[in-house]
């Protein structure tokens, strides 16, 4: 299966985190919870998974199951892409 | 919940005392602490401001209350006509100054449509729009929808990407900036103190501008949901028009219901969803009382949860390094 955990990870930390230290988060952690990404962020992170894999993100995806965690997002795209 | 179910007689209030609560430290605060001499208080025509406005004239007197009436392209003749109603009943000085020009000049209208136009090629002259929020009371992510009527009457509505949202908030948040502006323009010339005139919902869930209407010297309404403000407004003998009157954005040109705007839910529900929220109550108590599933009440609670996080920068001061002791001991 594709490893899209990699690149969102990296994604997130230089996006979201911009380097900064005494932020980590597992595969599972729910971005809301650890306030690592708010509303606006899944716009930006859907207009990164729309530009880098070629996928649209329908209205009724747009739900915490398919983009609140680097689990959620890999099976979402892989989903997606299949 | 033990006792009575989940209703809207746990925002009953005693109208009499809290107005003289509020009258007193308005006094308090605006003479000993801030060191100014009246207040100037903005008119929308509005519940908030008009209830902030008649507090104002019982606490200080008509004579030492300002009201600034400031409509724009977008706002509605309704809003100024109630918000002249409300001076001329409270016999404040008041005057109108049209912000549109102002707006106009510094890119407001343009940008903002330019950034609709990137999504609906033939947005222009004659058309209309609002924004329209998705997705939390689903259980969802919040999104925005952009929706746009024609000429001819028919509309449309699509998800704004990142770079359009972001373009058409930064735009229409023109309009409370240029506001707050000429505010403390009128505050600095005659030495008044600004009101803010948030209730608890919108100041709780972030529904403000940063230094726009989210700025203030004294914000005497904040701690009371919006079920309290609407009573208060009768307890205070506001007219009919304003006491009636529902809660609108008057943002933008399409005519649109602040529950559509922002909140999951119509205010009468939305404070009683919060007051749950805030006293503990469990999730099918809610439901219960409001007449929605477990799974619409806990979305309810997971989007108040939601907007506090996201909206936190709203309310954070500028940030320093370290405290400055001399000035904030």
């Amino acid at each position: 299966m594709q490893d899209f955990k990699t690149p969102l990870r990296s994604f997130i930390q230089d996006n979201f985190l911009m380097g900064a230290t005494g932020t980590t988060f597992g595969d599972a952690d729910s971005f809301m919870a650890r306030r690592i990404i708010d509303s606006t962020g899944f716009l930006e992170l859907v207009m990164f998974l729309e530009e880098t894999w070629g996928v649209t993100v329908q209205d009724d995806e747009m739900v915490p199951e398919n983009l609140d965690s680097l689990d959620a997002l890999q099976g979402y795209l892989a989903r997606k892409l299949a | 919940m033990t006792g009575r179910a989940l209703g809207p007689h746990v925002l009953d209030l005693d109208l009499a005392a809290e107005v003289d609560r509020i009258c007193g430290w308005m006094v308090d605060t605006v003479a000993n602490r801030l060191k100014r001499r009246g207040v100037i208080i903005a008119m929308s025509g509005g519940i908030d401001s008009s209830v902030c406005a008649a507090l104002a004239v019982r606490a200080f007197g008509a004579g030492k209350v300002y009201g600034i009436l400031l409509p724009e392209r977008d706002s509605s003749h309704k809003s100024a006509d109630r918000g002249a109603l409300v001076g001329d009943h409270l016999g404040v000085t008041y005057e109108t100054f049209d912000i549109a020009p102002a707006l106009a000049a510094i890119g407001c209208y343009r940008e903002r449509d330019e950034a609709i136009r990137r999504v609906f090629p033939a947005y222009g002259e004659g058309w209309k729009c609002k924004l329209a929020i998705a997705g939390g009371a689903q259980g969802g992510i919040n999104f925005f929808k952009i929706v746009v009527q024609s000429p001819d009457g028919a509309t449309e509505e699509k998800r704004l990407a990142l770079k359009e949202y972001l373009q058409v908030v930064a735009a229409t948040n023109y309009k409370q900036r240029i506001r707050k502006t000429v505010e403390y323009y009128h505050a600095d010339r005659l030495n008044y103190a600004v009101i803010g005139t948030p209730n608890r919902l919108e100041y709780d869930q972030g529904f403000f501008v940063k230094n726009g209407d989210g700025s203030a010297d004294i914000k005497p309404i904040a701690h009371l949901y919006k079920t309290q403000v609407y009573a208060m407004a009768r307890h205070l003998g506001l007219p009919d028009e304003v006491c009636n009157a529902a809660p609108t954005t008057d943002t933008f040109s399409l005519a649109q219901g602040q529950d559509e705007f922002y909140f999951a839910l119509p205010y009468h529900q939305m404070d009683l969803a919060l007051w749950a929220h805030n006293h503990g109550v469990p999730v099918g108590d809610v439901a219960a009382g409001l007449g929605l599933t477990e799974d619409q009440a806990r979305f309810i609670y997971a989007d108040i949860d939601a907007k506090r996080r996201t909206t936190w920068y709203l309310h954070a001061r500028p940030q320093l390094l370290e405290p400055v002791g001399e000035i904030h001991p």
